[in-house]
C-alpha cells in the first residue's frame, strides 16, 4: 500500500484529500497541530476504505521539531502534500507583529522547513512525490493580501527550485494554485460563485496532477488567464488599482 | 452572511445565515454566541423544522467513528447521511434497523425526527434502535443520554426535532443479512377495505406499504398496490447474485416509477396510466427478486424530483389515525380525493404499537400525499386537521410547515410534558426552529 502524508489534515482541503487518497487505495498518515481532532476522520478513513491510517502531532511554526517529527513517523510516505496554511485579514495583521510572523512563519518558512527535510530523504530514496499547496495571492502582490501573499510567493519560489533540484533524482515536485476554494476559513468571505471551487474540486485536481506528473496546476482553469492578466498589468497603474 | 434555504418541499422559504462546522471545537464556538439557533441535516424535512435565522448544519460533520463488524454496531457522527453508511455496512453484511423512503438523511435527521420505515409494525422506529446520543446543549455542556442514562432527556430527543440540543454522535444496532437483495411481492387490491385486509394477511412480512390510486370513485374507490418484502436470502438469488451476494450490480438506470409526482403533468394522463398499470401491466400477484435501493428508495434515483411541484413548492401531508379508526381513514381520503388538491397517490401503511414521548408513530394507519401550494390550500388542510383530531389521530411534524397550535396540543398526548423537559435542558429557548415558534409559541 503506498503511503501519503498530509501536513495539515484538519483543514477542509485536508480532510477532502485523506479522503480522495483513501479511496484510492492509500494508506493516510494524517498531521495536524491538535491530534486529538483528528481521531474522527482517522476512523472514518480507515472503517470506509478498509486502509492503514495513522496520526501524529506536527506544528509548522515549532521548526525546531521538524526533523524529529519526520524520523518518528510510523512509515516514511511516497507522497508528501502540504496543506497547511495560515490567513487572516491585512490589515489585522500588520497591526499585530506576532501575526505577520505567524502568517510567514507557517505559510513559507514552516512549509520550506518539513518539505526541505522530506526532499532530502526522497532525493536519497530517489523517488516520491512532494506537493505543495500554495495559493493564487502569491503571483502578484495585492494590497488587500500582501502579506500573506508574499509567503505563498515564496513557497511558490521553493518549489520550483526544489523542482529543478530533485529532478535527477525521480522526485516529482507538484504546485497546486488553488483559487477561491469553499471552506471554513473563507466562509466569512462573499466569494464569487463561479470562480469558486469546493474542496473536493481541488483534491480530484491534485490526484489528477500526481498521477500525470504535473508542475503546476491551477484547480479552474480560467484561474491561470485571470493572474496572467492581473500579473502583466504595469506597475505603474497597478499601485493605483485597488485590488 | 444571508441566503435563502428551504427544506425538502420548496415552503417556507427563508433568509438565514447557515454556519458548517466538522470540529467540534467550531461547533463549541458557534453557541458561545448568544444567538436562537436550530440543528439542521440534509435538509430532507418538508416544512419548517429545521429553518431558524440562524441554522447550524451538520453536513460537514460526517465522520464514521465506529463500526462493529461482529456485533453489528455501529457509531458515527450527526451528519453523517445513510446513504454513506449504507455503503459501508451492506458490502460486511449489515441493514440500517430502519430506513425511511429516501437514503438521503442525516443520523442526527434521523434521530430528531424518529424516523419509521416500511418495517414499522415489526421493528419500530429508529430510535428503538439507538443505543446512545450525544448531544450539546444549550448551556454548552456535552451530554451523552441512553435509554437508561437521562432518560428524559432521550426520549426528549427522539422525535424532538432538535429542540433539546444539537445531537453530536449516536450509536446504534443494524440490522443481519445475508444478501443485497429484497424478496419482493407486489398484490393488487381492489379497494380500501382490501388493501386494508391484505395489510392484516400479510402483517408477518417484514416491510409492507401500499400505493393507493387517489382517483377511483365508487366501489373502487382506494385501489392499490400493497408492496411486501423481505431481505432475500442466498438461495433467493440467481447464480450470477450469489457471486456476489452483497454487492449490488454498479447504479444501472432505475426505471422511474409510474407515481412520479414531476411527471403527473394532468389529472387525465395519469388516470390513462394508473389504468393501464392497474389493469394492462399488472398481474394480480408479482413475485420476484430486486436490488435494496429500488425497492426502498424509488425516488432516490431521481434526483430533486421535488422541484418538479414548481417555485411554489408544496406540503407533505402525513397523519395518523389509530387502528379502530377505518372509517376515519376513510372519510379523510374520501375528502381528499373529492376535493381533487392533493396528488393522484397515497401511501399507506400500518403502524405497529409504539411508546413514545413526542415521535410521530402510533399504532394504526397512516397516509402520506403531496399538496402542492395554492390558494385556499391551508383552509382545507385546517378542515383535514379538525378530521384528524376528531378521529383520535396527529401529523407528521417531519413533514408539517403549517399546523396551528392547538392542534398540536391537543393531538400530541405527551406534549406538555415534552416542553417541561424542553424547558428543564433549554430554559432560554435556545434551541428554537420557525415550526417550534408557531406550534410551541416560544419566543
Ligand atoms: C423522499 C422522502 C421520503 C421520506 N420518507 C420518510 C419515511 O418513510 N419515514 C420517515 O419517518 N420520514 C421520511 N421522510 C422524512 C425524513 O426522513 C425526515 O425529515 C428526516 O428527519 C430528515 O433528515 P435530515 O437529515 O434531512 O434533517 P433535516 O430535514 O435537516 O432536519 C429535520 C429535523 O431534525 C433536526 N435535526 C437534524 N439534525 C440534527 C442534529 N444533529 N441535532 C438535533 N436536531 C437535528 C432539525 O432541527 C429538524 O427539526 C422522507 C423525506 C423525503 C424527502
Amino acid at each position: 500500500m503506498p503511503v501519503v502524508l498530509i501536513l495539515g489534515a484538519t483543514s477542509d482541503i485536508g480532510v477532502a484529500i485523506a479522503k480522495k487518497f483513501a479511496a484510492e487505495k492509500y494508506g493516510v498518515i494524517l498531521a495536524s497541530r491538535n491530534p486529538e481532532q483528528l481521531s474522527p476522520l482517522k476512523s472514518d478513513l480507515a472503517i470506509r476504505f478498509g486502509i492503514d491510517c495513522y496520526s501524529c502531532q506536527f506544528d509548522a511554526m515549532d521548526f525546531g521539531s521538524h526533523q524529529n517529527f519526520y524520523q518518528s513517523l510510523p512509515v516514511k510516505p511516497d507522497i508528501a502534500i502540504c496543506i497547511f496554511g495560515y490567513m487572516k485579514d491585512n490589515e489585522f495583521v500588520s497591526a499585530h507583529p506576532d501575526e505577520l510572523v505567524r502568517t510567514i512563519g507557517t505559510n513559507f518558512t514552516g512549509a520550506a522547513s518539513i518539505l526541505n527535510i522530506i526532499a532530502r530523504d526522497f532525493s536519497k530514496r530517489k523517488s516520491g512525490t512532494i506537493v505543495g499547496i500554495s495559493s493564487v495571492a502569491g503571483l502578484r502582490g495585492r494590497q488587500s493580501n500582501y502579506i500573506y501573499g508574499s509567503a505563498k510567493a515564496g513557497f511558490i519560489a521553493y518549489l520550483s527550485g526544489l523542482r529543478n533540484r530533485l529532478f535527477r533524482d525521480q522526485v516529482h515536485v507538484l504546485t497546486v494554485l488553488p483559487g477561491f476554494v469553499n471552506t471554513s476559513m473563507t466562509e466569512d468571505l462573499q466569494l464569487p460563485p463561479l470562480l469558486t471551487a469546493q474542496p473536493v474540486e481541488v483534491a480530484v485536481a491534485l490526484y489528477k496532477g500526481v498521477s500525470k506528473k504535473k508542475n503546476t496546476i491551477y484547480v479552474k482553469w480560467f484561474w491561470k488567464w485571470i493572474m496572467l492578466i492581473i500579473k502583466m498589468i504595469p506597475e505603474p497603474i497597478f499601485k493605483k488599482l485597488r485590488l | 452572511m444571508k441566503k435563502s434555504v428551504s427544506n425538502w418541499g420548496n415552503y417556507p422559504v427563508i433568509e438565514s445565515d447557515e454556519r458548517f462546522f466538522t470540529l467540534k471545537e467550531k461547533l463549541n464556538s458557534l453557541l458561545k454566541e448568544d444567538k436562537q439557533l436550530i440543528a439542521r441535516g440534509n435538509g430532507r424535512c418538508y416544512g419548517d423544522a429545521g429553518l431558524a435565522d440562524q441554522i447550524i448544519s451538520t453536513v460537514k460533520f460526517d465522520k464514521v467513528l465506529a463500526f462493529d463488524t461482529t456485533n453489528g454496531i455501529f457509531e458515527c457522527q450527526s451528519g453523517l447521511t445513510l446513504d454513506k453508511i449504507l455503503d459501508v455496512i451492506v458490502p460486511k453484511g449489515w441493514f440500517l434497523p430502519v430506513t425511511p423512503g429516501t437514503k438521503f438523511i442525516s443520523v442526527g435527521g434521523a434521530v430528531a425526527s424518529d424516523i419509521h420505515g416500511k418495517n414499522h409494525h415489526v421493528d419500530g422506529s429508529f430510535s428503538n434502535h439507538v443505543m446512545e446520543i450525544e448531544l450539546i446543549l444549550a448551556s454548552g455542556e456535552t451530554i451523552i443520554c441512553t435509554p437508561e442514562l437521562h432518560h428524559d432527556l432521550f426520549t426528549a430527543t427522539c422525535g424532538g426535532m432538535g429542540l433539546t440540543g444539537i445531537i453530536t454522535r449516536v450509536k446504534f444496532g443494524l440490522k443481519k443479512i445475508e444478501t443485497a437483495y429484497i424478496k419482493q411481492k407486489q398484490v393488487k387490491a381492489r379497494n380500501l377495505d382490501h388493501v386494508l385486509e391484505l395489510f392484516e394477511e400479510y402483517k408477518h412480512y417484514t416491510y409492507s406499504v401500499a400505493w393507493i390510486d387517489c382517483l377511483k370513485k365508487g366501489s373502487h374507490f382506494g385501489r392499490s398496490i400493497l408492496i411486501l418484502g423481505e431481505h432475500a436470502s442466498k438461495d433467493d438469488l440467481t447464480e450470477k447474485q450469489k457471486t456476489a451476494p452483497l454487492v449490488l450490480p454498479i447504479k444501472k438506470q432505475v426505471s422511474i416509477p409510474f407515481f412520479f409526482p414531476s411527471f403527473v403533468l394532468n389529472k387525465w394522463s395519469v388516470q390513462l396510466f394508473n389504468f393501464l398499470y392497474y389493469n394492462k401491466n399488472f398481474k394480480n400477484e408479482i413475485n420476484n427478486v430486486v436490488p435494496y435501493e429500488p425497492f426502498f428508495y424509488p425516488l432516490d434515483a431521481i434526483l430533486n424530483w421535488n422541484r418538479g411541484y414548481g417555485r411554489k413548492g408544496f406540503v407533505q401531508y402525513q397523519f395518523v389515525l389509530p387502528l379502530s379508526q377505518k372509517d376515519g381513514l376513510t372519510a379523510i381520503l374520501q375528502k381528499i380525493s373529492s376535493k381533487g388538491l392533493g396528488s393522484f397517490l397515497a401511501v399507506l401503511k400500518v403502524f405497529g404499537k409504539q411508546e413514545s414521548l413526542i415521535s410521530f408513530p402510533d399504532e394504526g394507519y397512516t397516509l402520506a400525499l403531496d399538496f402542492p401550494v395554492r390558494k385556499g390550500l391551508f383552509d382545507f388542510l385546517d378542515e383535514l386537521d379538525q378530521m384528524v383530531l376528531q378521529f383520535g389521530g396527529r401529523i407528521y411534524l417531519s413533514k408539517d410547515a403549517r399546523m396551528k397550535p392547538e392542534i398540536f396540543w391537543k393531538s400530541y398526548p405527551h406534549a406538555v410534558e415534552f416542553a417541561d423537559i424542553v424547558r428543564k435542558y433549554d430554559p432560554g429557548s435556545r434551541f428554537s426552529s420557525v415550526q417550534s415558534k408557531r406550534l410551541l409559541q416560544t419566543k
